[in-house]
């Protein structure tokens, strides 16, 4: 038998998880919350998910056979970016407006910075935000869940922006709220089917819980104490609504726990859970947006950088410099 | 709880295929290969000639420098050549070749030491001329390990039997199987020493061996076993020393810093066979595992024996090799042949299926941080191997890459399948070749 050896330097074994295994399991984690999302929202919700999975990865592929780079599609990256992004969004949002978000996300958020690794900020997240600036009046055109299968559906206020006093609406009871039955993007508005999707990354150890846990505690307890302006409502209470309603959880499970724009060591991360915690509050209640989670985020991607450059492992072995 | 250190982790051993296989003491082979560097320290001089006939224990090759340990004929028979030979590391280095006569007539003067009458110096003595070294994988001189200096104040003598790299089975098969002469072996270190207890550190995935060495601990009184935890690189010294003693050696320091000394379960083995019977290290016990080897076995052999001739003893290979491996797939080396020869620090040789550490196709970086949350030294893999592809050796040297132990646990779990180590180890070369040069 002639053997073809290979030599390299050790070690000699590897683990089977590749990028591709962690996308997927990502991906299997939004799945509840996506069915659920096209359950409330009716076969539009279904539409815009395709269409942006579908944007996303022929914007990666077509970017990359222009510039001549290795295709990376089949890392499924592409697809996860699209399926966040569209889990973001309203499902009245015109298609057209969806191609553009995933072009941006991938193109301009992701492969103009180096790709995959590269980029420093989440590129779903970015690509809301920019959709929010340039389109605020389609991001906000939130319908009531079942509502949307009929022809001609009614934009509603979040329950945030109803919490905060700039509009109009009636506040959903906590259990409405924590299971799905609200207005708001197809993938935000039930918190259980998120909370499954977290349980199963945290299970295949895709993710540790100290980022979502500390970002939905620090800004719990801000909230509890500094946030209700609502004399209707018990201290409790608004804290739980607020917990479960925007996209708050959407964001702490999946978006603040995306690896490349985290901090890489558990200190930092704590570090970054407690800024993502802070700033959501302070967005949601002092600024004029009645949602703080994704600028938050973001704010927080771009302090990653710092916070791994301060915050070291300290090393086994560690001396004192004299 | 059971002893252990920060970071780590448990990867799959394989174990199985050979921890519950008896050691098979394997005859010599028609001819016997001695590379003359077989140790860390000074190269050695040959002290036979073409033609000459050796016998079983006499010296081949030897040197003057301190540290070094010279080498021995584990056969009786005719020198045939000298000359460049492979070696497991992949250089070519002169070797002596001996024809086995098979009749293993032992060297003159090979005979028991009466350790009562010895003085310390004479022990070490004896140590260094059987030509002990580390026998975990390390090659390092035990005589000089031995001897550390004056001002350090030794308390702790840890033996390793963690055995935390996977497939490898012969420390474990040894303690089983003879467990007195790792007890024998323990109490002339400690009188070498001039100590009272040794702490012998097993992982627990052993518990056979555990419940063996607690029973002659007990009966020696002067040995504590220390059940610990399951993990990779529980068996590297630092990592040891700190599950044991809970000090860690400073960075840039020797385990002689925080009274540590470190040995090898086979080494000590080793040592009370030379002092018993006079016979100096000839043989030694080889796990040859893998999932590409027919049959799996842990052999006693003779040194000088190919690569091919355990192999073949082993049922030869089942399917098609990609990769074969002397040590463990963690730290071992990557052979290109089956002909290079046993040596002092052969513990496996292992030969599988899959390339794995084939580094052509890599994904880029996702910053997964698996790297940084298991690293035993707690340093940031992942930046310090960016640093090194971008020629940035001061900010590898600020995160501390000389501290890295080159265990491979940020390359094994690396999604990307980037190689950091690979990186890592380039960029520390680098440095260590600068600070040289500068000097």
């Amino acid at each position: 038998m002639e053997h073809k050896l290979l030599v390299s330097s050790s070690p000699h074994i590897h683990q089977n998880e590749s990028i591709a295994s962690i996308m997927l399991d990502v991906i299997i984690a939004l799945i509840p919350a996506s069915l659920m999302g096209v359950y409330y929202f009716g076969y539009k919700a279904a539409v815009v998910i395709i269409t942006a999975i579908a944007a996303s990865v022929l914007s990666e592929y077509a970017y990359q056979k222009i510039t001549k780079k290795t295709t990376t599609v089949s890392d499924l990256s592409a697809i996860v970016t699209g399926l966040l992004l569209a889990l973001n969004l309203p499902v009245t949002i015109p298609l057209w407006m969806v191609v553009i978000g995933s072009a941006f996300a991938i193109i301009i958020v992701k492969q103009l910075y180096g790709g995959l690794g590269k980029n420093f900020m989440n590129p779903a997240l970015a690509a809301r935000c920019f959709m929010v600036i340039a389109w605020g009046g389609a991001m906000s055109a939130f319908v009531e869940p079942f509502v949307g299968y009929g022809a001609d559906a009614i934009s509603q206020a979040t329950p945030l922006g109803v919490l905060k006093g700039i509009s109009e609406g009636t506040i959903p009871s906590v259990n409405d709220a924590f299971f799905g039955v609200k207005p708001g993007t197809i993938g935000e508005t039930s918190g259980a089917m998120l909370l499954l999707g977290g349980l199963y990354l945290l299970y295949k150890r895709v993710i540790s819980w100290h980022i979502p846990t500390i970002y939905i505690l620090s800004f719990g307890v801000l909230t509890y104490f500094l946030g209700n302006n609502n004399t209707q409502l018990s201290q409790l209470n608004f804290t739980l609504l607020s917990i479960c309603t925007g996209g708050l959880l959407l964001g702490a499970i999946f978006m603040a726990t995306d690896y490349v724009t985290t901090p890489t060591t558990k200190r930092g991360q704590v570090v970054f859970a407690v800024g993502c915690g802070l700033l959501t509050f302070v967005i949601r209640r002092y600024g004029s947006y009645p949602e703080g989670a994704s600028f938050a985020i973001l704010l927080m991607n771009i302090a990653t950088p710092l916070i791994d450059r301060y915050i070291k492992p300290k090393k086994f072995g560690y001396v004192k410099k004299k | 709880m059971f002893n252990t250190f920060k970071g780590g982790m448990h990867i799959p051993d394989h174990k199985e295929l050979t921890s519950g296989k008896p050691i098979k003491a394997l005859d010599g082979d028609k001819v016997h290969i001695y590379p003359l560097q077989q140790h860390i320290g000074a190269p050695l001089e040959a002290k036979v000639q073409k033609g000459d006939y050796v016998r079983v224990g006499q010296v081949l090759a030897d040197s003057d420098a301190f540290v070094s340990t010279p080498v021995h004929s584990s056969v009786s028979g005719t020198v045939t050549d000298i000359k460049p030979y492979l070696h497991p590391s992949g250089a070519k280095v002169t070797a002596v070749f001996v024809e086995n006569d098979f009749t293993y007539e032992k060297y003159e003067g090979i005979k028991p030491y009466n350790i009562e009458d010895m003085t310390k110096e004479e022990m070490l003595s004896v140590v260094r001329n059987a030509g002990i070294v580390g026998m975990g994988g390390a090659g390092f001189p035990t005589h000089v390990k031995l001897s550390p200096p004056q001002e350090k104040e030794i308390k702790y003598l840890i033996i390793n039997c963690a055995e935390c790299e996977p497939y490898i089975t012969a420390d474990h098969r040894r303690m089983i199987e003879d467990p007195d002469s790792i007890v024998d072996g323990i109490g002339i270190v400690l009188k070498i020493l001039g100590l009272d207890t040794a702490y012998v550190g097993i992982e627990k995935n052993k518990p056979d061996a555990i419940k063996v060495m607690n029973e002659k601990a007990s009966i020696a009184g002067n040995i504590k076993v220390c059940p610990l935890k399951t993990k990779y690189p529980q068996g590297a010294e630092k990592q040891l020393i700190y599950a044991i003693t809970k000090k860690q050696v400073p960075s840039g320091g020797l385990p002689a810093d925080v009274g540590a000394i470190v040995m090898n379960v086979d080494t000590v083995s080793q040592i009370s066979k030379t002092f018993r019977t006079g016979m100096p290290l000839i043989k030694r016990v080889v796990t040859v595992s893998g999932d590409a080897i027919e049959n799996p076995s842990n052999f006693e052999v003779y040194t000088g024996v190919t690569f091919q001739y355990l192999i073949d003893n082993a049922g030869g290979f089942s399917k098609d090799v990609r990769k074969l491996v002397m040590g463990g797939p963690m730290m071992g080396i990557a052979q290109y042949s089956t002909e290079p020869p046993v040596v002092k620090t052969t513990s496996s040789i292992l030969a599988l299926s899959e390339e794995g550490g084939n580094y052509d196709d890599y994904s880029p970086c996702i910053r997964c941080g698996m790297c940084v949350e298991h690293c035993p030294m707690n340093l940031m893999p992942l930046y310090l191997s960016k640093f090194s592809v971008n020629n940035e050796l001061e900010k590898a040297e600020e995160y501390n890459i000389l501290d890295c132990i080159e265990c491979g646990l940020c390359s094994y779990l690396c999604p990307g399948k980037q190689g950091p180590l690979h990186n890592i180890r380039i960029a520390k070369q680098k440095i260590i070749e600068n600070r040289r040069k500068n000097k």
